[in-house]
């Protein structure tokens, strides 16, 4: 036990003395959360588009008003044929091409119907896609608006609409940064916890200390815990940061317990900090350490459902998050902070997190070894 | 000074990786108190065999104590009664001279009185008052090598290994170094040393010298010159090792 104690303390001694990662753990909870839930927004605003107006007619204007004043899209350029916004989309000036035929008011008061064309930059799909449902929207509420306008309060609707309306539970204002910060703080307790962990003991073997370490008398689990201990409660210092800045810069207090927040990261921390320990059995050098660390972060975060939603992976992605220990504690964050699950909710993530952090810790204590 | 009484004792000790043979069947005794030097070329299997004795590699197989514990069952115990220096310097550079002193007494079980008083000792012997709380990477190399071999017998070890102590050292701080280990070995701490200077071997007790992993000779410097007519235990190395097969 005393032995312990003196371990831990010449590691929060080194850690403390450390100024650069000593920055890092500060100031990369700040910038991270400032900066990504702004950047991974799904949200499309002013999406640049161009419109060919060949009709020049009220209802033509009307509608490339609906356009740029729905905040969507935003009208870059007037063009006059087709070809010309061809061109304006080649030169990157424009997502969306509008064009209005010549008639279309006309058209559209005699023959109750009429035709618009769009067409957009297919380059990015995302935005495409995303761009041609604003517009159908945008085109149906046009439709609609004119109806109301031209056909005389019909006594009985000829075509019973069933009206489609959503509400969105738990972020009513689909804001998307509700959605984001949650799971950049779990990247967060990761980072530290894993990536820490791994090279922090990869560091010793390098400068041969481990060496000197493993010619004393410390047992195996005395330097294992020194280890874990003190990045375990680094992790969860992030994580209170974590918490600070975004309810400072977004206004988010979890709608669950922290109680339950800490609880689970404490015992996901666990399994991380394991996973970094058996990471350092396996390298020699920082370097090899920290491209094994970014071979799994990578993995772990693109297949941890914070910017690609896990329900849109194909079936063998699915599966994969299934091991993945950092799409639970995203999900759980999500699930506790904005809709404030309890235990009950999330009793299964933490039996399978328990489940990584035995196996984790388990594997890396066999095959840490201070023998040749 | 040599009271006979046996601290290392081997019979037949031997690693194997794969089908190398590190170490082959070395039987040799080192006796309480004195300096013995562990002689051999780059690549004779030095290291390997005083890893096998300071119990962080397992032997494949022959017999072997140290401090009168066994090197397959008692690594533990062996551990709490020896000392142990690399040639690779290992303190942590980012502790200060007190903070090292202090983590590797705790290690070793000193009490918070005795790391005060010996830790106290230790920093005024070396003439380091002044740098006691600066970090170990501010000083120069012989300085850190003489606090790192003094912080390894802090705990009083039986034996204390010195894996090529002195390394990119300058002469006289080699020769201070020297001082440091008869000091060592006058109070009764056996050394256990591992040199490529040939000067040094001269200082030595006994001395073995292993080629391609096996003994080949072991005496004191006196004796084995005598025996192969060399003016120098320099010569007596060449003449040895001439036959080795193994290259760096």
């Amino acid at each position: 036990m005393r032995t312990l104690l003196f371990l831990l303390r010449k590691e929060f001694l080194q850690i403390f003395r450390d100024k650069l990662i000593l920055r890092v753990i500060f100031v990369m909870p700040v910038i991270q959360l400032i900066l990504l839930p702004f950047a991974a927004n799904y949200e499309m605003k002013n999406i640049s588009m161009t419109a060919i107006d060949h009709d020049h007619s009220e209802y033509s204007r009307k509608l490339i008003n609906t356009f740029t004043s729905s905040g969507y899209f935003q009208l870059t350029e007037v063009s006059k044929s087709y070809n010309d916004a061809l061109k304006v989309v080649e030169d990157d000036k424009a997502d969306l091409i509008v064009e209005i035929p010549q008639g279309f008011e006309r058209d559209l008061i005699k023959e109750n119907q009429s035709k618009i064309m769009l067409a957009a930059n297919a380059i990015n799909g995302q935005t495409a896609g995303l761009a041609i449902s604003y517009a159908s929207t945008i085109i149906r509420d046009f439709n609609n608006d004119i109806r109301v306008e031209w056909i005389q309060a019909p006594r009985m609707n000829a075509q019973p609409i069933i009206e489609i309306t959503s509400s969105n539970w738990f972020n009513p204002k689909m804001n998307y940064k509700y959605f984001i910060v949650p799971g950049v703080l779990a990247l967060l307790v990761t980072m530290v916890g894993f990536l820490l962990t791994a090279l922090n003991i990869v560091k010793e073997k390098e400068t041969g200390t481990i060496e000197q370490l493993n010619v004393s008398p410390i047992k195996k689990y005395q330097f294992i815990l020194g280890k874990l201990i003190p990045f375990w409660i680094l992790g969860l210092i992030v994580l209170t940061i974590g918490f600070v800045v975004s309810f400072l810069v977004y206004g988010i207090i979890p709608v669950g317990s922290f109680l339950l927040i800490y609880l689970f990261a404490a015992v996901y921390l666990i399994a991380l900090l394991g996973f970094g320990l058996l990471t350092s059995t396996f390298a020699d050098t920082q370097q090899q350490a920290m491209f094994i660390a970014y071979f799994f972060l990578m993995t772990f975060i693109l297949l941890g459902g914070l910017f690609a939603p896990i329900e849109n992976m194909p079936d063998w992605a699915r599966y994969l998050t299934y091991i993945n220990p950092v799409s639970y504690f995203i999900e759980v964050m999500r699930m506790v902070i904005l809709k404030g699950s309890g235990f009950t909710d999330i009793i299964r993530h933490f039996e399978i997190i328990v489940l990584f952090a035995i196996t984790f810790n388990t594997l890396a204590v066999l095959n840490y070894k201070k023998t040749t | 000074m040599l009271t006979k009484e046996i601290v290392i004792k081997t019979d037949k000790l031997t690693k194997k990786f794969g089908d190398f043979i590190a170490t082959n069947e070395i039987t040799f005794e080192v006796y309480k108190g004195e300096i013995f030097g562990f002689l051999g070329a780059n690549g004779a299997g030095k290291t390997t065999a005083m890893k096998m004795l300071i119990g962080i590699s397992k032997p494949s197989y022959g017999k072997a104590q140290v401090a009168g514990f066994d090197v397959y069952k008692q690594t533990e115990k062996i551990k709490k009664s020896i000392g142990y220096m690399s040639q690779k310097f290992s303190l942590y550079e980012d502790l200060t001279i007190k903070e090292n002193i202090q983590l590797f007494g705790g290690i070793y079980g000193l009490s918070d009185k005795e790391i005060e008083l010996k830790g106290t000792g230790l920093i005024n012997k070396l003439n380091l008052q002044n740098e006691a709380d600066k970090l170990v990477s501010s000083l120069p190399l012989g300085w850190k090598q003489k606090l790192a071999f003094s912080i390894a017998i802090l705990h009083d070890p039986k034996i204390v290994f010195l894996d090529e102590p002195t390394g990119g050292v300058d002469p006289v701080t080699r020769r201070q170094f020297w001082d440091m280990i008869y000091e060592a070995a006058h109070h009764g701490i056996t050394v256990f040393v591992t040199t490529h200077y040939m000067d040094e071997a001269e200082y030595c007790d006994r001395v073995s010298i292993m080629v391609d992993g096996v003994i080949k000779a072991l005496d004191s410097p006196g004796e084995l010159k005598n025996q192969h007519n060399a003016k120098s235990m320099e010569e007596v190395f060449i003449m040895l090792a001439r036959s080795a097969k193994r290259g760096e």
